[in-house]
């Protein structure tokens, strides 16, 4: 295996493959949580239940699924239901954690997939919410996967497609939002976020190798609390790196 | 009383003590359930147990920007009237036992008028009935208004600019982007939008399944895709929780593609089924196209596997290969390489126009269509039974 240096795809991977653990339901949308997923499953969470929108529960992710209604996506899995059955069950409290990417996203972790620009006359049309609505609304963590750039990290997004923390603390539960529910860790290819209990902002935690305070501070349109103790995440290892380019994605569909 | 709390991860909610070989007592997050080797990948305990203290905001806090001003909902384009539904259950719909086999262009005729709410179901580019969606386009059925977890079908409709108005929820490509028929009709302002889930909108066509005006849901909250949609909230009388109210969906006409259907139009659907289960009982009529027509015998050997019995459907058409370019779960693969060329087209009007022409207008039917495709590329598609 060359010691290739990792790229920013694979690095999301890697991160949010750490954060899947152990015998938990996972909720997957398209491109980077499949390549975390597939990751996670073959290396250290082989009991993780990956659920996908359209019905597909438990496959073994050992083909990786391109879209979220494609065959891998319930491919050797414990059940090929359909949508309601998923998300009901999502509705009920069964979904763990979500896993989710957008355009745009703002302090309090809401996101952007709809349009860019004013909605009557958009600068960009988005494909709109899909599955991402309910799975802010209904599981009880998301966590959100994006690349780190400043046009995307905004104060304030164009349409709130997906709920974050809404409009800060208690938000969601005036809102009628399930309690106890809400973003949990924003993940990018430069650094990690979680949400500061009280404000319900995102506050960074962890730092990619090589990246900097000042480096994800220009990259991010607004202010955000740091914690006291900025953890490193570890460099991706050769083993996930090779397992990732040669067994999961070797076609380079999302690497 | 003192209430001993034992130690709370806020991760998994739950830490477990093990005894070390070498005598430690390690608490171990319970949810990490991994093999040895793969504890230096995460740490112990879990590193979510002592909530992190900030130290410092940086830079200093700035307010946010004011509040936009309200967006303005759409009309429902489709109002619920789970009573005149009844009457046309009653009155209109045949439910005898009566072969309905027939070609795309007679099932369009009969049962797709302009104007219609019409929906076709799929995911992504799977089992799509793209047979019958270019029916539609050649026989240029006008001022639809559609069901918009689509893809392809929404696609070619918007393009042939047959689509007036459009109910939502995921017009996209997933791995391969935007569309650009969307975005370029969108931002034109051509067709009028309603916003909406995809648990939303199959919500919307399980309240019209189960007979009743709306259904409560917790989807939607809080966002600017509930205030861009005709759903309204309320509190619920028992338990004084907020809920969103989604109006039942009745389809003048679905169309949905299956993997199997006999002659009177009970039908299989192998693998996930999407929400071919809603849609088929949410319509007034319904086309079902099928891979291949198979004898009553299968479905009265397994009726558990019927998952749309005869008497929802109005017009059974054979059309293999009829999802093409995408694919039909465990029988045909996505033809990579068509729908890469086709998008590439998308990205001009003139050169979707060309597309249309060449694969809907320039062809009879769904067999001139596969003709044109070619038999050994399709055969090339095909999932063979050791690939499943």
């Amino acid at each position: 295996m060359s010691a290739e240096k990792a790229n920013a795809v694979e690095r999301l991977a890697c991160t949010a493959a750490r954060l899947m653990k152990g015998r938990t339901t996972v909720f997957i949308g398209t491109g980077v949580p499949m390549l975390a997923a597939s990751l996670a499953r073959a290396l250290y969470a082989p009991s993780l239940i990956p659920v996908f929108e359209f019905g597909g529960v438990g496959s073994t992710l050992e083909r990786l699924p391109l879209a979220v209604g494609e065959s891998n996506s319930f491919r050797r899995g414990v059940a090929a239901m359909g949508i309601c059955d998923v998300m009901e069950a999502a509705q009920r409290g069964v979904v763990r954690d979500g896993f989710l990417g957008g355009a745009q996203i703002d302090p309090y972790g809401n996101l952007n997939t709809t349009v860019i620009g004013p909605y009557g006359a958009p600068a960009v049309r988005l494909p709109g919410s899909g599955g991402a609505n309910d799975v802010g609304s209904l599981c009880w963590r998301t966590i959100i996967i994006m690349k780190h750039e400043r046009k995307r990290f905004v104060p304030k997004v164009d349409f709130l497609t997906t709920p974050g923390y809404l409009d800060g603390p208690g938000a969601r539960e005036r809102a009628g939002l399930p309690p106890e529910t809400g973003p949990y860790r924003v993940v990018t290819d430069l650094a990690v976020f979680d949400f500061e209990p009280t404000s319900k902002r995102m506050r960074l935690i962890a730092l990619n190798p090589g990246e900097t305070v000042e480096r994800v501070v220009a990259e991010t349109g607004f202010p955000f609390p740091v914690a006291a103790k900025v953890a490193r995440n570890a460099d991706p290892t050769a083993l996930e790196l090779k397992t990732l380019r040669l067994k999961i994605d070797p076609e380079k569909v999302f690497l | 009383m003192t209430t001993i709390r034992k130690p709370v991860c806020s991760d998994c909610g739950w830490l477990e003590t093990r005894t070390a070989a070498d005598g430690r007592s390690l608490r171990f997050c319970v949810k990490h359930g991994m093999p040895r080797s793969a504890v230096d990948l995460l740490s112990e305990p879990c590193s979510d147990f002592r909530p992190l203290e900030t130290t410092k905001t940086f830079p200093a806090q700035a307010p946010l920007p004011p509040p936009s001003p309200p967006l303005a909902p759409p009309p429902l384009f489709q109002p619920p009237d789970p009573d005149g539904f009844r009457r046309f259950l009653r009155d209109e719909k045949d439910f005898s036992l009566r072969p309905k086999l027939m070609t795309e262009r007679e099932a369009v005729k009969r049962f797709i008028h302009s104007g219609d709410y019409v929906g076709f179901e799929l995911y992504g580019t799977v089992r799509c009935p793209l047979s019958v969606v270019r029916e539609v386009v050649r026989q240029r059925v006008g001022g639809l208004r559609l069901l918009g977890q689509g893809l392809m079908d929404a696609d070619f409709l918007i393009a042939s600019g047959l689509v007036s108005q459009l109910d939502i929820t995921y017009v996209g490509y997933e791995a391969y982007g935007l569309s650009p028929i969307l975005r370029r009709a969108v931002e034109r302002g051509a067709i009028e939008l309603a916003e909406w889930s995809n648990a939303a909108i199959t919500w919307r066509m399980k309240a019209a399944a189960m007979g009743l005006p709306f259904l409560p849901a917790r989807s939607m909250l809080g966002t600017d895709t509930l205030a861009r949609s005709p759903a309204k909230t309320m509190k619920d009388p028992f338990t004084g929780m907020e809920l969103t109210l989604l109006p039942a969906l009745v389809l003048d006409t679905a169309v949905i593609h299956v993997h199997r259907a006999d002659k009177f139009g009970n039908c299989q659907i192998d693998g996930i089924s999407g929400f071919a289960v809603e849609m088929s009982r949410a319509c007034k009529r319904l086309i079902v196209s099928a891979e291949e027509i198979v004898d009553t015998e299968v479905f009265r050997r397994k009726p558990e596997r019927t998952v749309i019995p005869y008497f929802l459907v109005d017009a059974v058409v054979e059309a293999p290969f009829g999802a093409h370019p995408g694919e039909t779960c465990g029988a045909y693969r996505r033809d990579e390489p068509h729908i890469k060329s086709y998008l590439e087209a998308t990205r001009s009007e003139e050169a979707t126009r060309k597309y249309l022409d060449e694969t809907v207008h320039g062809v009879k039917d769904h067999a001139g269509y596969l003709k044109r495709v070619g038999a050994s590329r399709l055969r090339a598609l095909k999932v063979r039974p050791d690939e499943r």
